[in-house]
């Protein structure tokens, strides 16, 4: 599965490179991939960066700077609640590409590209 | 664009228009400080009457919202304020603020249920709109103190979230 959405990925690359993603896959599937932190800070009702990568299983982190309460929230999806001056976070448990935004502020956006 | 700007413009001749001594001239920094600080107080005040008064669960959420960024937000400027040892000045404006903050308060406080809700909803579009407006075209740009302008320019950012918060409730409840 992993490996047929990588070769469509790569379908514009070289074979080369299709060939060597394919083997990261299935060396990724052979030893369970370690799972990632990705920050994001909110500062001044930004988030930043404002796009970000991760793969299935990875957890996303929202440091909050600022001193109003904040969401990072995938409308009909997840919710993630962010307190003033703490932080909230989420696992990524499926492989697509979102917009959230923030529920309060809904003027603060940001994208998460999430790979298998 | 353009009518977005002109919506801005007459926004802050609305203010302005509550400020006759100082119409020629720019507000000053402890004036600015007020303005700012009595538009948090007026909306803590609307919220807090929305608490009591709301009926749909989206608006009630909406003005727990309000009155907890507001409060932070005017904590802040307390805050900045005597680090800066600003004496915030009392000013037409302010007054006139309100005034006008009372007088829609006496007008939500005879509604009931989803007349309550939608009128309180109203009310806060508009009074975001205004402030945003005034904000935009007077306050910021006449803010000397960096730190100000700083705190005000996060303000506005802030406050156009409510807005935009503010619209979609009220499209919610039509």
């Amino acid at each position: 599965m992993s490996s047929r959405n990588s070769s469509k990925a790569f379908r514009v690359s070289s074979h080369w490179v299709v060939g060597l993603a394919a083997a990261l896959a299935l060396g990724a599937a052979a030893l369970p991939a370690e799972a990632a932190t990705v920050t994001v800070t909110i500062d001044k009702l930004v988030f930043s960066p404002a796009t970000i990568t991760a793969k299935v299983g990875d957890t996303v982190e929202w440091v909050n700077k600022d001193v109003i309460a904040h969401t990072a929230t995938v409308k009909g999806g997840w919710d993630v609640m962010i307190p003033a001056k703490k932080s909230g976070s989420i696992v990524l448990k499926k492989a697509g590409s979102v917009d959230y935004y923030c529920r309060f502020h809904p003027n603060m956006k940001g994208h998460i590209t999430v790979s298998p | 664009m353009a009518i977005r700007m002109t919506a801005v413009l007459a926004a802050s001749c609305l203010f302005l228009a509550g400020l006759p001594a100082y119409a020629a001239d720019a507000p000053t920094d402890p004036q600015i400080a007020h303005i700012a600080y009595t538009a948090g107080v007026v909306d803590i005040d609307a919220a807090k009457l929305a608490l009591k008064k709301a009926h749909n669960k989206d608006v009630k959420a909406f003005a727990k919202d309000m009155l907890r960024d507001h409060e932070a937000v005017n904590k802040q400027a307390l805050a900045l304020v005597k680090k800066l040892k600003v004496t915030p000045e009392n000013n037409p404006t302010s007054k006139a603020l309100t005034k006008e903050g009372e007088s829609e308060r006496a007008k939500l406080s005879k509604l009931h249920g989803a007349a309550f809700d939608k009128a309180y909803v109203a009310n806060e579009v508009a009074f975001h709109k205004q402030v945003n407006g005034a904000l935009k075209t007077l306050l910021i740009p006449s803010a000397h103190n960096p730190q100000l302008k700083d705190l005000l320019q996060t303000g506005l950012k802030i406050f156009e979230g409510h807005e935009e918060h503010a619209e979609h409730v009220q499209s919610e409840l039509k």
